[in-house]
């Protein structure tokens, strides 16, 4: 059942997300050139959505949040280095699956290598764990936990300046 | 069959994922994700070749190579693509994307290289990340983690880099 569920739930993103046309390299990499903010747009109308939707779920004991460890070097180093592959790959590893869905043959390249690319972490995880996944390790935080701040109030001024970085965005013409 | 060949407003396209990922949360308690799928779809091609390099590899036994939710997730996001682009008369083969071709032209092979390196690197990234776009990006952001917005800031610096690379800052 919960397999089934997934399978739904891709469905109807997979279909929002071409239905966006945030699949496609151009769009992902006119973002990382800075020319073509759609991925932005689609991503931070999420992001507001979402996090209200989350929080109010966790606030009403319906969900749990799920928060992944910060550490220092793992998540800066690895999104820098997520980031320069993404650069040339020009997908990331959803819309990789996506952009083939809509005829983007070179994804399959990009696939293969993502495929390959986990095999090499595989191999290289134990070492990591004695070295980079030590370098700052805080554990499960957040921005309200860490500022002590209420997570409304976070929310809310992260939803104002998302908001104002669109504006922004739509006044450039991005 | 080309009703929606435009593309549909990004700002309520985005904000209808949104839902679509607080529903989720709602119903399985499951947070939207790719990139562990990837892990899984390595062990189950390696257990192909070699299965006692599986078994013995102890990231394969965190992330074992089975079926899971986010497996199917990412196997939706195929077919759910799919069908929109099937449907909106969206759909064209395209090997070589329009911006590349202009920059280096129609030859697949470069394309391919760089397609397959960029998604090791990429893929190496988000491993260690613990996180892609999805899982750090949107998952991460939407739950105020501080690990999603190092790992988002990380992805898009990189990002901008290489893609200064590629195409020389035009």
């Amino acid at each position: 059942m919960e397999l089934l569920i997934g399978l739904c739930t891709g469905l109807v993103f997979g279909f929002l997300l071409q239905r966006a046309h945030v699949l496609r390299y151009d769009k992902q990499l006119g973002a990382l050139r800075l020319k073509d903010m759609t991925i932005v747009k689609f991503m931070l109308s999420h992001i507001i959505v979402a996090m209200v939707g989350m929080y109010l779920l966790s606030d009403l004991g319906l969900a749990k949040l799920s928060i992944k460890a910060t550490v220092l070097g793992a998540n800066i180093l690895g999104g820098l280095i997520f980031g320069l592959g993404w650069g040339l790959v020009g997908y990331c590893p959803g819309t990789s699956l996506g952009a083939l869905g809509e005829g983007r043959t070179d994804a399959l390249f990009g696939i293969a290598g993502m495929l390959v690319g986990a095999a090499v972490f595989s191999r290289s995880y134990d070492w990591l764990l004695t070295t980079v996944y030590t370098w700052g390790d805080y554990g499960k935080i957040t921005l309200p936990g860490v500022t002590g701040l209420n997570h409304w109030l976070v929310i809310a001024v992260l939803a104002v300046a998302y908001v104002l970085v669109l504006r922004l965005l739509e006044r450039k013409g991005l | 069959m080309r009703r929606f060949s435009t593309a549909w407003n990004p700002y309520v396209a985005g904000a209808l994922s949104g839902l679509v990922a607080v529903a989720s949360v709602a119903v399985t308690g499951k947070y939207l994700g790719a990139s562990t799928t990837f892990v899984r779809g390595a062990g189950m091609v390696e257990r192909l070749v070699s299965p006692d390099v599986v078994a013995s590899l102890s990231y394969y036994l965190k992330e074992k190579p089975i079926f899971d939710w986010q497996f199917l997730f990412v196997t939706g996001i195929f077919l759910g693509a799919f069908l929109a682009a099937k449907l909106s008369g969206d759909f064209k083969i395209q090997a070589v994307p329009d911006s590349w071709r202009k920059r280096f032209g129609p030859g697949l092979g470069l394309r391919a290289v760089a397609a397959f390196f960029g998604g090791i690197i990429a893929m190496f990234g988000a491993r260690l990340a613990d996180g892609c776009p999805s899982g750090h990006g949107l998952s991460g952001l939407s739950q105020l983690s501080v690990s999603g917005f190092l790992s988002a800031a990380g992805f898009f610096l990189g990002g901008i880099l290489m893609a200064r690379l590629v195409y020389g800052g035009k």
